[in-house]
């Protein structure tokens, strides 16, 4: 399903070059539950644009349901995230000018699909996340909990292939957030792909699979109930002919 | 993503700023409006002046001839052949000599009126119609004879109401009146249009007019539409003679009505686009308020481009609001500038019987400019939204 081959990001500002993907290899099957964790600069947000494909790898390739994304142009790539993809972020995301089920339409809205149509998919979505009769509500009528399901519903509504939650429990306090993180489970154990990006382990550890990175590389690939999840790994600098000349790189 | 959402989203985006959306629209209002005021001005002018000539005779036709020497020259009945050869084309015909002289009543005052010399044809030509006596007739012009039909004013102030039959001595000579002529306005003094004696062309040329020949005509056609071949009849037969139209002249009221309505026409236009300055001027106000607008929506931009809207959608979304704004505007400044052309007719113009008339052509003109404004502004801006790269601005506050 998502396959990224040796996978580097660099940005070039002036003198100093950044490389905050260096290397990424990384392969998600259909149905798998992965949490991609690390400290913030390490690289996370980077790799959660790229695999949402908000942008595109300076090197390697990703393949996306079998599809080379990383040379699309920026309308094809807006047509991959429309199909494949489905958002939930941190700050909920939501129109503030349009209904509850408006927001909710949004994705089909711009696949095309048609006003009566739309609507009922939509109202099933909100069924799915319990919001049934907040329908006409404006989002800033609702709880941040209820936002966040809202947002989820929007991301369930084009159908993805893959659900990417970025810091989905960010803003929310830890009751809200939990039943969050209970919905996404439930989501994946109905068959759903899901990706969630996240600095906190606690979070990552309702994953399945946990993906540590530091400094843009996988430290950690494994599953979510092993000791190493949670450890932050050490790495040798020495044995990385990239990372060697890097600045910063602090050996913990 | 179909045009009608897109107007759909206008709306709801426009309305939930009302108050900064209409000091948006504010300039384009007053720019249709405007537009749509002088326009109608101009229109309503132009009808009026068009009224007022076609109660002037528009099928008159005047020739002037200046002459060339003795040796060429028209005479009275060469222009009576010409006439009587195109009875198709005209219905009256005289001569006239115009000429200001002394008029001694039989009250023993001064007057000083406008003489004509005409023939039978005159009255008919001014639509004048006699409240008691006779017209001119044949045998007066032939025979030169001393003979007057008599303005209003001379029947009712100064004779009283019996002048026919009475005498009046214009430059000492007495002069027989045989008619008087139906008033003409309210006036009873020498200012009115009733100050006027018309006397035979043949008496008027030789003893009132300085110069024997007779020089001018009137001629009317028979309708409007023949104006043009008339002329044209008129002018053939004057260029036989003189070979150069450098010695008479053919005119009528239709050629300068034409002309002055050419001229309102283009003044109005002149007027009209100095107003279209201020649709171009509230275009930019739209511009300024969609480029601040796509600032503070860069978040929502940043969403929805996340959720798969292409370039093009978001830039058909903020051009179409620009659009929808503009002709929300242009819709308010038809009604403001129908509605005010109205109240003008009602007041200002209402003693001069003019009206203000808003054309179909100002309105579907002004409106489409607006709303063509509204997408030339609205364009920059919603290339700029359209343009916006996703992660940065989903990192927007």
């Amino acid at each position: 399903m998502i396959t990224l081959n040796d996978i580097y990001k660099i940005y070039v500002n002036g003198d100093t070059t950044t490389y905050a993907s260096n290397g990424i290899n990384l392969h998600i099957d259909k149905g798998e539950f992965v949490a991609i964790v690390g400290q913030s600069g390490c690289g996370k947000s980077t790799l959660m644009n790229i695999i949402g494909c908000l942008d595109v790898p300076t090197e390697g390739t990703y393949l996306l349901n079998g599809i080379d994304v990383s040379t699309m142009e920026d309308d094809e790539l807006a047509e991959i995230r429309n199909k494949m993809l489905g958002f939930i972020f941190q700050q909920y995301n939501l129109i503030p000018k349009l209904t509850v089920i408006e927001n909710v339409e949004l994705p089909l809205l711009y696949a095309g699909v048609d006003s009566d149509e739309r609507h009922e998919i939509a109202k099933k979505a909100l069924e799915r996340v319990g919001l049934t009769g907040k329908e006409k509500n404006y989002p800033s009528q609702l709880s941040g909990g209820q936002q966040q399901r809202v947002s989820i519903a929007r991301a369930l509504a084009g159908n993805p292939s893959v659900i990417l939650a970025d810091e989905p429990t960010g803003a929310l306090d830890s009751r809200t957030g939990r039943e969050v993180l209970e919905f996404l489970q439930q989501l994946n154990a109905e068959g759903n792909t899901i990706v969630l990006i996240t600095h906190d382990n606690t979070i990552a550890k309702a994953a399945k699979r946990i993906v540590r990175l530091h400094d843009g590389s996988v430290v950690y690939d494994g599953p979510s109930d092993k000791d190493g999840a949670v450890v932050q790994a050490h790495v040798s600098f020495d044995d990385d002919p990239l990372l060697k000349n890097k600045k910063g790189g602090k050996e913990k | 993503m179909s045009i009608f959402q897109c107007f759909i989203m206008a709306f709801k985006s426009l309305s939930t700023s009302k108050i900064r959306s209409f000091l948006t629209m504010l300039g384009i209002i007053i720019g249709v409006a405007a537009v749509i005021i002088i326009m109608a001005l101009g229109n309503g002018m132009t009808v009026f002046m068009n009224d007022s000539f076609a109660s002037m005779g528009t099928t008159n036709i005047s020739v002037n001839i200046s002459g060339r020497g003795s040796s060429r020259t028209v005479t009275v009945d060469d222009m009576y052949e010409l006439y009587d050869e195109n009875k198709d084309y005209f219905t009256h015909m005289t001569p006239t000599v115009t000429t200001m002289a002394q008029v001694r009543g039989q009250d023993g005052e001064y007057y000083v009126p406008s003489i004509t010399g005409a023939n039978e044809d005159y009255l008919a030509i001014k639509d004048y119609d006699l409240e008691s006596g006779s017209n001119i007739c044949y045998i007066d012009i032939l025979h030169n004879k001393k003979v007057c039909v008599v303005g209003a004013f001379y029947n009712h102030t100064v004779y009283s109401g019996n002048a026919v039959g009475q005498y009046l001595k214009i430059n000492g000579d007495r002069y027989l009146i045989i008619g008087a002529v139906e008033e003409q306005d309210d006036k009873t003094d020498e200012t009115g249009q009733d100050n006027f004696i018309i006397v035979p062309y043949s008496t008027a040329s030789r003893n009132l007019s300085r110069s024997s020949n007779i020089n001018t005509y009137t001629f009317v056609a028979k309708s409007e539409d023949m104006i043009d071949r008339c002329i044209d009849i008129i002018d053939n037969r004057l260029y036989e003679t003189f070979r150069s139209d450098d010695y008479y002249s053919v005119s009528s009221l239709t050629i300068i009505v034409d002309t002055m309505n050419e001229m309102m026409d283009t003044l109005t236009l002149v007027l009209a686009a100095i107003a279209g300055i201020s649709l171009v001027v509230g275009g930019i106000g739209i511009m300024n308020i969609m480029l601040v607008s796509v600032t503070e929506r860069t978040r929502e931009i940043g969403v929805r481009k996340a959720l798969g809207a292409k370039g093009r959608h978001i830039r058909m979304q903020f051009v179409i609001e620009a659009a929808t704004t503009s002709a929300v505007g242009g819709i308010l400044g038809i009604g403001l500038g129908i509605g005010v052309s109205t109240l003008i007719s009602k007041t200002l113009l209402a003693t001069l019987d003019m009206v203000a008339i808003p054309t179909t052509a100002s309105i579907l003109v002004s409106f489409g400019i607006s709303v063509a404004i509204g997408i030339f502004f609205g364009y920059l801006p919603a290339n700029k939204a359209a343009k916006l790269n996703p992660i940065e601005a989903l990192r927007h506050d």
